[in-house]
């Protein structure tokens, strides 16, 4: 019996990866949930791209100010130390190269780092990007946190994206319930796996052709 | 002579706004958004009008209202689509509305950049992307780059927590987004402003827009929240 990792397990293993001391931006959604996973031992100062340095938890009903809310517009609240600005000094942190880590979501990463997250082209679709371009360009390293397939089963780790690109050759790594991938220049390679999940079966559901590094690990998280 | 830049009404803080102006609304999200201006706006009756904000509005109120009443010809903007932008929606999928869509950053740059009297940047983001077609791109230490121009308004409508007759500002938390490069941006730069202090009573360290991009400035005691409205069951 597999055991897939649940959303809280891949936001777990996402934390795992953010060093101490980092500059952290987390996309609206799934990533958002990565806030809650982090080792108590670490300092990370959580940006968010409406001008706040050193997010903390989102606020408690009947802490809620609307003057203080996420990218993803929820009432949250400053930690000490935090600090606020405008749009464009929050880009400029963003594009300049100052966020450590971008954690975000995706329809679909390409073989290459190429990240689809913003459009998925429908006809008459109102197009939106936010920050989503900015980030996927300007991160040192993004982090892309998804399911390793669509809820069709279809792969989302492919050759090239279909859809509308957020970002050309931006991904670093590829956090999914099955594994972790690093997007390296050869391609992704494999760096953990879950258990009872074999190259075989990974590669089976994964378009885009993957190799495994000589010292891939088994993929495991807390119960969840 | 005296610098005052204070007016007794919105209404009287809206005058003159021209029909075909481009408007820079600021606020993000429903923090920041200068409603009672936008609402004396839609009084006004200005149409024709390009409005620029981070989103498209949210609800029936503020930039939704002056949505609803006609008076907007092109959005722009990085984020029209949520949940509850239900004008736009029915505006954009009925063709009655222009929509330019700007990645974030470009937008708050490109504002900056209007202000700062820079015509055009080379930006990375988008590179690549759907958003870079048509436009000119060139490597630039071996990336990719897009050329961006700037964003030159007729107007600003902002929404602060402190100010005073010099037109000095102070914000309140994340309420500030967008507003002091539209501020920079625009011709005349109209400012709501929760507290009007005496001239000097605002720290110069503490200064975030200086008045010198500053027009007019409107006291609004206790501004609407579109956010709280937005909460509230349909009644």
């Amino acid at each position: 019996m597999i055991s897939k990792l649940n959303r809280d397990q891949i936001a777990w293993r996402v934390a795992q990866d953010i060093p101490d001391g980092t500059y952290v931006n987390l996309g609206i959604g799934m990533p958002e949930m990565v806030a809650n996973h982090l080792p108590t031992d670490r300092q990370i100062l959580f940006h968010c791209e409406n001008g706040i340095l050193g997010m903390g938890p989102v606020a408690t009903p009947g802490e809620e100010d609307f003057d203080l809310i996420t990218a993803g517009k929820k009432p949250v609240t400053a930690i000490a130390g935090a600090a606020f600005f405008d749009s464009a000094d929050a880009f400029a942190m963003i594009r300049g190269g100052h966020i450590d880590i971008a954690v975000l979501g995706a329809f679909q990463v390409s073989g290459s780092g190429d990240l689809a997250n913003w459009s998925t082209g429908t006809m008459g679709a109102i197009p939106a990007v936010g920050g989503a371009m900015d980030l996927a360009q300007g991160a040192k390293d993004v982090f892309v946190m998804t399911e390793h397939t669509t809820k069709d089963g279809a792969p989302k780790i492919i050759p090239a994206c279909t859809y509308p690109l957020t970002g050309a050759g931006v991904v670093t790594s590829v956090f999914t319930d099955l594994a972790v991938i690093d997007i390296a220049d050869g391609g992704p390679v494999i760096r953990e796996i879950i258990d009872g999940v074999s190259f075989d079966d990974l590669q089976a559901v994964s378009g885009a052709a993957l190799t495994l590094d000589a010292n891939c690990q088994t993929l495991t998280t807390p119960a969840l | 002579m005296s610098i005052d830049k204070l007016v007794p009404t919105v209404a009287a803080a809206v005058q003159g706004i021209a029909d075909g102006a481009v408007v820079v609304i600021s606020g993000f999200g429903e923090s920041g958004n200068p409603t009672e201006l936008v609402h004396a706006l839609v009084e006004q009756g200005a149409s024709n009008l390009t409005v620029v904000n981070n989103n498209a509005g949210t609800g029936h109120m503020g930039l939704a209202k002056l949505l609803a009443a006609g008076q907007v010809r092109k959005v722009i903007c990085s984020f029209p689509r949520s949940a509850k932008s239900v004008v736009f929606q029915e505006l954009y999928k009925s063709d009655q509305i222009e929509l330019e869509v700007v990645p974030q950053g470009t937008l708050a740059e490109r504002l900056r950049a209007g202000g700062a009297g820079i015509g055009g940047f080379y930006t990375p983001t988008a590179a690549g992307t759907p958003l870079a077609e048509g436009k000119e791109t060139r490597i630039i230490d071996g990336q990719a780059h897009v050329l961006e121009f700037a964003i030159r308004a007729d107007v600003a409508l902002i929404k602060a927590d402190t100010a005073d007759a010099f037109g000095n500002l102070t914000y309140r938390k994340a309420a500030r987004n967008f507003a002091p490069a539209m501020c920079m941006s625009a011709a005349l730069t109209i400012v709501q402003a929760r507290t009007i202090v005496a001239t000097g009573e605002i720290d110069p360290e503490h200064v975030i827009t200086p008045g010198i991009y500053v027009d007019r400035i409107v006291e609004v005691a206790d501004p609407i929240s579109e956010a709280a409205a937005l909460m509230e069951p349909a009644s």
